[in-house]
């Protein structure tokens, strides 16, 4: 600032003396209240900067004095969530599945558990929505390979199926492809009729020797039924409602029969507590196929 | 001077410079510096019509502030019962007897930009009515400055104190003054409160300190910023802080009615002996009540200023001087550059209320307004809101038929609860199934002033399914058993492509 005032002509104002390409600034002083408030708020910044995490170093960052951190903060919204939720689990625990349907807040509880648990562990074969693809049924349908009703999914889910243990669902298909027992021509007819079963396109005259084979030589019908309609206590698929865990063209119905198919799914009880599990059946039971 | 249209060039009162923020006329060589200590302002009580008004407008302002949380509104047994409550528990405004819910929130939306068109043309026709009658600013200053003269005396008193050493005297009026203040400012905070929160239950809760931590929490802010911009700080919060006044300079223009002083009768100004002759001069007589009474403390003789939040008590304090001299009142007036330009030529300038400005400002407020009683007058009090399920977009079942599951909103906003049929329709056979529910099977009940979610299947039957396109319109119903009111909305109902 020079040392000599120096006036605006046209305004008559006094300027800060500051010039710009001939432009000169007319000066209006702050108060000096508003000057403090600035110097305030540079002290803000360094008791901020003392008391509350602020600067990274080169492994870690300063701590500040409070001790705060939004890690722990973290922690105890969802330790107090987990309590929130506590009294829902421990209904959960006690009711049976039957009851927890019929209590309109446990079974909301339960839905909302069980599609979080959904998209946690079987999201991953079932699908985000559970509808399935080629080896992992869609459970949204009414056509249930192991049976819809809320003890078969319980017990489904539990035990898993096809993975060893002793309780977990078991069946096989045969693979009528090795050592002769079905030839790959019968294997053809059988396969046409099986595609009779669900109204789909085929050879009406190799469907018929199918037919023959089916409930003949080939013994399908010991398993799948009399009228293809399939059987939850050995986990044979219904083959007349045109839904194909893996697929329902000529040639996958020939890979079928011909390799036999043996899918497997985890016994949840050895990952997931029991009130988890009960909440899962639920909400796959709710998915709108339930028996 | 941002407030100055261009035609101030006209008023040819203005003065070179700001008396008071200049440095003066001495010629002291040194520079003034760019920070000043704040002059303080002791504003004399003045009487007349303006002041009237303004006490008035005080008294009716402030009884509504601390009034309106006690106003009890019967709306039902679930429901709170103050009239004028901004419930954030239950996410609603409740006005008299407009409930606004969340996600109506866009009603206050529109009241907040009709506040806004409103000032624009009071501002566009009176200049800064809304700063110098109905600011909290204004109001909440008047109010302190009065409980400053109740313990201080009016100015002369209170200039006399403020230099006088500390003494019993000083000390106790001082004292008294802060003491009121936030006694003033802790009423102030503690009526904010009461609009968030049932007023009678928040009272008790308050006194045996079971009150939520925020209510006491915003108390002290509100106590604090009372006592502080209305008692200490003032006209540096118009001023400096507050980004209305320059705003309002892109508002008003020559036709504007400003609080104004009428050179072109006040000048040459001087003082005046009684007796003397009127001759060759004008009606100033230099007795600067017009600044002793401005509560921002600038000269309103100097022309249209920033500071000046046009409060209108300089024209009772020249009107009563005129009055006493026996001059005409009114030299200093509401009027307009236009008027005051003409009057210099010793012409008139008749008001314009009606111009562009005006009329833009009027014409947007009136389709806003319209458009907003419109949306009130469509209002639902039972709705539907439906959201189809996307994963997976359909599902076929083992006889053939094909199913779609939506979850179904109902709000109902009603205070009382409902019982609903719920029905679709659009697509021969589809048939219903609600997730949860008991029998009968489309019947769900609905609380009052709630959202129910609620899962539904929907099923075509395989002869009805493939006769429709992939994806064909499905509409659900909801009727009111009771009073059979309705909330429909269209959806999509999904197949395979063919």
């Amino acid at each position: 600032m020079t040392a000599r005032r120096e006036i605006d002509l046209h305004s008559g104002v006094e300027t800060t003396g500051h010039e710009w390409d001939g432009i000169t600034e007319l000066n209006k002083p702050l108060p000096r209240w508003w000057l403090y408030v600035f110097y305030s708020t540079i002290v803000w910044a360094f008791a901020y900067w003392v008391a509350y995490p602020a600067w990274p170093m080169i492994s870690g960052y300063t701590k500040g004095m409070l001790g705060y951190s939004e890690r722990s903060r973290v922690t105890e919204s969802l330790a107090a969530a987990r309590a929130a939720r506590s009294q829902f689990n421990e209904a959960i625990a006690k009711a049976s599945l039957k009851e927890i349907e019929a209590d309109p807040k446990l079974l909301e509880f339960a839905i909302a558990g069980g599609k979080a648990a959904f998209a946690n562990n079987c999201a991953g074969c079932h699908g985000r929505g559970a509808q399935g693809s080629a080896g992992y049924p869609n459970l949204n349908d009414d056509n249930w390979i192991w049976g819809g009703t809320l003890e078969a999914i319980h017990q489904t889910i539990y035990y898993g199926a096809r993975n060893g243990s002793d309780q977990a669902r078991m069946s096989q298909m045969p693979r009528f492809g090795a050592g002769n027992m079905l030839t790959p021509a019968q294997i053809n007819d059988t396969a046409e009729y099986v595609r009779s079963l669900s109204k789909l396109p085929h050879d009406a005259a190799a469907a018929e020797r199918g037919n023959a084979i089916f409930h003949g030589d080939g013994g399908c019908a010991s398993c799948h039924g009399e009228e293809g309609k399939g059987n939850q206590e050995v986990g044979a698929p219904n083959l007349t409602a045109n839904i194909w865990l893996y697929g329902g063209s000529k040639e996958t119905i020939v890979t079928t029969i011909t390799n036999g198919r043996g899918g497997v799914m985890p016994a949840w009880a050895e990952r997931l507590d029991a009130e988890t599990i009960k909440k899962l059946t639920v909400y796959v039971h709710s998915l709108g196929g339930g028996q | 001077m941002s407030s100055t249209p261009p035609t101030a060039s006209i008023s040819l009162t203005v003065a070179p410079g700001n008396a008071k923020r200049s440095a003066g006329e001495g010629d002291t060589p040194e520079p003034t510096a760019l920070y000043a200590k704040r002059e303080p302002v002791y504003p004399k009580l003045v009487h007349g019509e303006f002041r009237r008004i303004k006490w008035a407008i005080m008294i009716v302002a402030l009884g509504i502030y601390y009034g309106l949380p006690w106003l009890r509104w019967d709306r039902g047994p679930s429901v709170p019962d103050q009239a004028v409550l901004l419930d954030f528990e239950h996410q609603r405004l409740f006005f008299l007897s407009l409930d606004i819910w969340a996600q109506e929130f866009y009603f206050v939306t529109a009241i907040l930009i009709l506040s806004a068109l409103a000032l624009f043309l009071v501002t566009a026709v009176a200049g800064r009515v809304w700063c110098g009658y109905a600011c909290p600013q204004t109001v909440w200053t008047d109010l302190m400055i009065a409980v400053e003269r109740l313990w201080q005396g009016d100015r002369n008193a209170r200039i006399r104190l403020a230099k006088a050493p500390w003494s019993f005297d000083t000390v106790w009026r001082t004292t008294g003054t802060h003491v009121s203040w936030l006694v003033i400012a802790f009423f102030t905070g503690g009526a904010l409160v009461f609009y968030f929160r049932d007023a009678p239950t928040l009272l008790s809760e308050f006194w045996n300190f079971s009150a939520p931590a925020i209510a006491y929490i915003f108390l002290a802010v509100f106590t604090a910023s009372t006592y502080l911009l209305g008692g200490l700080a003032r006209e540096q919060v118009c001023i400096y802080m507050c980004p209305w006044p320059r705003i309002q300079g892109a508002m008003f223009d020559a036709e504007s009615l400003l609080i104004s002083y009428r050179g072109y009768r006040g000048e040459p100004r001087g003082p005046h002996k009684k007796g003397d002759s009127w001759e060759g001069r004008g009606d100033c007589i230099d007795c600067k009540q017009c600044v002793v009474v401005c509560p921002t403390g600038i000269d309103i003789r100097n022309g249209p200023q920033l500071e000046c939040i046009q409060c209108a008590l300089c024209i009772d304090a020249c009107d009563e001087i005129m009055g006493k001299i026996g001059r005409p009142k009114k030299l200093i007036a509401y009027d307009t550059f236009r008027n005051l330009d003409a009057a210099s030529h010793g012409d008139r300038a008749p008001l314009r209320l009606i111009r562009p400005r005006t009329m833009l400002y009027a014409g947007a407020f009136l389709l806003v307004l319209s458009i907003t009683l419109f949306g009130l007058s469509r209002k639902t009090i039972l709705d539907v809101n439906i959201v189809p399920d996307r994963n997976p977009l359909f599902v076929q079942l083992a006889d053939g038929s094909i199913r779609n599951g939506y979850t179904l909103r109902i709000i109902n906003k009603r205070h009382e609860a409902r019982a609903c049929d719920i029905s679709v329709s659009g697509i021969p056979g589809a048939s219903l199934r609600i997730l949860g529910a008991g029998t009968p099977q489309n019947l769900t009940e609905i609380k009052p002033d709630e959202v129910r979610s609620i899962k539904v299947y929907v099923t075509v039957p395989k002869l009805s399914a493939d006769q429709i396109a992939a994806s064909s319109a499905l509409a659900f119903t909801i009727r009111d058993r009771g009073d059979g009111t309705l909330a429909a909305r269209q959806t999509n109902f999904r197949g395979p492509e063919r």
